[in-house]
């Protein structure tokens, strides 16, 4: 697979963030606008790690956020992520990134810390391309290294499978 | 000439590309319009794989016929052939349908599929800054390799 520069890549999106912080002046816009360009990113991305990866069925939930954690993030991050606290009923999980490429050399400005979820783009990434294979999930940050804390936490609460519907009604 | 036809379907029934390399019957003869063999085409190959979950007598015994099916449950079909064609079917679990109509003495085209997928659609298609999901595509990149790949096989004179 082609590699590229980690270090480009995590410059480019720190300055986009940026941009977007002077542009919108508004944190939670700011938030909102990383997750829905990440989700248009998933959308295209799960094409290709489907092609990359030659996965062809999980089997269940758990082990979708398998797959996901250990061959989605090491094909595009170049890192993993552990599954962690799942909740009686195996829809919520935790995704740990102990290590990741996109917070090398991020300070975030003052009064930011808990409110700009700097790499929301990655929650918007795994909702668009689990929902290109019909998982309903919501990913959060719960816990960032940005914000002073021991690792970053993602939280995957699954809200729907969707089944292969027929798209055409009867009559048209 | 081994290869008659080939269709992209979307998830929505959206027939986002459709080629033909030779097509001796129009398609006014047969379902009408483009619009209408799209869709008859769509629901064909879909009524059949809710078939062929049915009829599977190995799977989960609660799947029923015409109950929906989850992506990754039940089984699917690869090819069917009659007397004159042979229809080759292929899905990604994004949702993403590739039906290729040929002669019926062309062999097993799942690894084509495959690689048409992987490497076609992806590079050309869902890499395109050109390209929204959801919308018919035609692309020059696209097609070119599509041709060449086709031609590579053998299957065009």
């Amino acid at each position: 697979m082609e590699t590229m520069n980690a270090e480009i890549f995590t410059l480019t999106y720190g300055s986009m963030v940026r941009q977007l912080l002077v542009d919108t002046e508004d944190v939670e816009e700011v938030n909102k606008q990383l997750d829905k360009m990440g989700y248009n990113i998933g959308v295209r991305l799960i094409d290709e790690f489907l092609a990359k990866s030659k996965i062809n069925k999980c089997v269940d939930f758990r082990d979708s956020a398998e797959k996901l954690a250990k061959v989605g993030f090491k094909m595009f991050l170049n890192t993993t992520a552990s599954v962690t606290s799942w909740n009686a009923e195996g829809t919520e999980c935790s995704l740990i990134l102990e290590d990741n490429p996109m917070t090398d050399f991020v300070e975030l400005p003052e009064g930011c810390s808990r409110k700009l979820r700097y790499c929301n783009l990655l929650c918007g990434v795994i909702r668009g391309a689990l929902r290109m294979v019909n998982l309903n999930v919501s990913c959060n940050f719960v816990q960032d290294v940005l914000w002073d804390d021991p690792v970053s936490e993602l939280r995957l609460k699954l809200i729907s499978t969707g089944a292969e519907n027929y798209p055409f009604k009867d009559d048209d | 000439m081994g290869v008659f036809t080939i269709y992209f379907f979307d998830r929505e029934g959206t027939c986002l590309f459709y080629h033909e390399w030779s097509r001796p019957k129009p398609v006014k003869l047969g379902a009408g319009t483009p619009g209408d063999d799209q869709k008859m085409l769509f629901g064909l190959f879909f009524q059949l794989k809710v078939f062929a979950a049915a009829m599977d007598p190995k799977g989960k015994p609660n799947a029923q016929l015409g109950a929906p099916t989850r992506i990754g449950e039940s089984c699917s079909f690869h090819s069917f052939t009659t007397d004159l064609y042979k229809l080759h079917f292929a899905e990604s679990p994004s949702g993403l349908k590739i039906v290729l109509t040929t002669d019926p003495t062309v062999g097993d085209m799942r690894e084509s599929m495959a690689y048409i997928y992987s490497y076609i659609y992806v590079e050309c298609v869902v890499k395109n800054p050109m390209y929204s999901p959801g919308q018919p595509f035609r692309f020059e990149t696209f097609t070119t390799q599509l041709n060449d790949f086709i031609q590579s096989l053998g299957l065009l004179q």
